[in-house]
């Protein structure tokens, strides 16, 4: 009877596994694959080169290191100020008030736009001639701050940081509201009755409660920052000179742009690696906190 | 403390706020008009650039492209995804585990990393160019989100109710669009919605797969504005609203929803 079941059961896997097998689980072993070789994508023969693009990538080439670099930056500026602002703001509209609701939601309005239409408002935002944000600052009479907020190499990486935190705050705030709503009040009255300060409260009752909340906050963050290849490609396309390239952008370029499949199938493989194991000691960090508490 | 608070919330707002308008105002401006009068009013509310926008560009077929796309990809994700979350539920022994863990796996792996294969794949079953191949790899793509949400969902509805419909005699088939399917509803339909936002505003596949204009989806024939147009901002706002538009009016009624499944699909993606 049981397994007269599991064979049923079995027939309402089949479209979707077959299509997951042949357009997901084959390409990512393929990848896999590829880094071992010197395949330009074109031709149709290419050498086995064993662990040379690894190698090349790890020991040989800057950009990769530059794109490895602009992640990371890229990455702690998001995850700072992503999430400070969003547990801040959700603080703030914690209640479910009319204006906290409406407010709530404007914030989270710029999540459902495209990256693409979210990377063309922010290039006028920062355009040097006619840029919203040189404009403002002209009105201001602080012409000394106005800037090629993309051009220069120096900041360009965080102008468009700036853009990423601008474009999911909203979103982390909910993930924060939701986590808030669920602290029990008897907890607040608790350390009221005990003369607790307002940083106390925080301190004491809101943070330990609030860590499932923020773990799923910075995870999602942190891979969301990883994963900003439409933004970038749309904003800069990774330049001035690769210093908006992340490593997402990188291998775009270094297969389509390039045409050295083996080599960016590497830099894939790699960039695999390095989320993993973020991930992991993200949530070895969060997990190992949260005990101590 | 309250009136940092007010400070804040209110500046927040105006940051959310003000680039916004500056787009919807800069669509009604000529070119000259945006390099003298940046932040202000439009000197009058003329359609020229949404006229040209559709008389210099396919922007009907982009549109259409992006429907067909979307819906397609959304209606079978779903359709498959449940499917197998109703079968991972249902089933006895360790084939479920191991499914939907190879499921759950893919969650894990970033869109860059299969790009490449994926590409080539595509490329050699002739389907680059063609909205059926960015379907298909769409599906495959946002699958494992969509059977996470949908199985955890599933798994709370009450065994002994599909045991009292096998008592009844119910075939399985049955008791999926019976049962599981209506109950487990608010969470497909949170999956829908947070499929559809993904869907309508991806790039990367069309970037990858489509080069011929009568394939192209609204943000790839946006990012191509931008060669054209370089910064003629009025124009390219102007392809930023009508792509943005049918997101932008969804979620002006079904903001609670919209706010709920995206939530959903970060938390669990």
């Amino acid at each position: 009877m049981n397994l007269k079941r599991n064979k049923v059961l079995l027939l309402f896997l089949i479209p979707g596994l077959i299509l997951y097998s042949i357009f997901f689980i084959i390409p990512t072993i393929n990848a896999v694959i590829y880094s071992f070789t010197d395949w330009d994508g074109l031709s149709p023969d290419y050498n086995i080169v064993g662990f040379d693009n690894y190698i090349n990538i790890l020991t040989n080439d800057s950009i990769f290191l530059k794109a490895m670099g602009n992640n990371l930056k890229f990455m702690l500026f998001v995850l700072i100020f992503q999430t400070g602002f969003s547990l801040l703001f959700a603080l703030f509209l914690i209640k479910n008030t009319k204006t906290n609701v409406f407010l709530r939601a404007l914030y989270f309005f710029p999540t459902i736009l495209s990256s693409v239409s979210v990377a063309f408002i922010w290039s006028f935002v920062y355009d040097p001639n006619i840029g919203i944000l040189n404009t403002i600052l002209g009105y201001l009479n602080l012409e000394f701050l106005q800037q090629s907020w993309l051009g220069n190499q120096n900041i360009a990486i965080y102008s468009v940081a700036v853009t990423q935190v601008w474009f999911h705050t909203g979103q982390m705030l909910v993930i924060f509201v939701a986590g808030l709503q669920a602290i029990p009040k008897d907890l607040y009255e608790v350390a009221n009755i005990e003369g607790a300060s307002r940083w106390q409260r925080f301190r004491y009752v809101t943070w330990p409660m609030i860590a499932p909340s923020a773990t799923i906050v910075m995870a999602y963050t942190t891979i969301q920052s990883f994963k900003a290849f439409d933004l970038i490609f749309a904003m800069t396309r990774g330049g001035p000179n690769y210093s908006t390239e992340i490593l997402a952008t990188l291998i775009y370029t270094t297969a389509f742009r390039s045409f050295e499949f083996g080599y960016a199938s590497a830099e894939s493989v790699l960039f695999m690696i390095i989320i993993a194991i973020i991930t992991v000691l993200q949530f070895r960090i969060l997990r190992a906190s949260k005990v101590q508490e | 403390m309250r009136i940092i608070r007010f400070i804040l919330l209110t500046l927040f707002a105006l940051v959310v706020i003000i680039p916004m308008m500056i787009v919807v105002l800069t669509t009604f401006k000529s070119t000259s008009e945006v390099f003298s009068n940046i932040l202000g009013l439009p000197s009058s509310l003329s359609f020229k650039n949404y006229v040209s926008i559709f008389t210099e560009q396919p922007m009907s077929r982009y549109f259409l492209n992006s429907v067909i796309v979307t819906f397609f990809s959304v209606t079978l994700t779903l359709l498959f995804a449940s499917l197998i979350a109703y079968s991972v539920t249902r089933m006895f022994g360790w084939i479920g585990v191991i499914i939907f863990s190879l499921f759950t796996l893919g969650m894990m792996v970033p869109a860059q990393v299969n790009m490449i294969p994926l590409y080539q794949l595509v490329y050699n079953l002739g389907l680059t160019n063609s909205l059926l191949g960015l379907i298909l790899v769409n599906i495959a793509v946002t699958m494992p989100v969509a059977i996470f949400i949908i199985t955890g969902f599933m798994k709370s509805i009450p065994k002994s109710l599909f045991e009292a419909a096998t008592i009844d005699g119910a075939s399985e088939f049955k008791m999926y669009y019976k049962i599981a399917i209506p109950l487990s509803l608010p969470s497909i339909a949170a999956t829908a919605i947070f499929l559809c936002v993904m869907h309508w505003n991806d790039l990367l596949y069309p970037l990858l797969f489509i080069t011929n204009n009568d394939y192209k989806t609204l943000p790839l024939a946006l990012l191509e504005f931008q060669g054209e147009y370089a910064t003629n901002y009025p124009l390219l706002f102007t392809g930023v609203l009508i792509a943005s538009a049918p997101m932008i009016l969804a979620y002006l009624f079904l903001q609670r929803y919209f706010i709920a499944g995206i939530t959903a699909g970060s938390v669990k993606g």
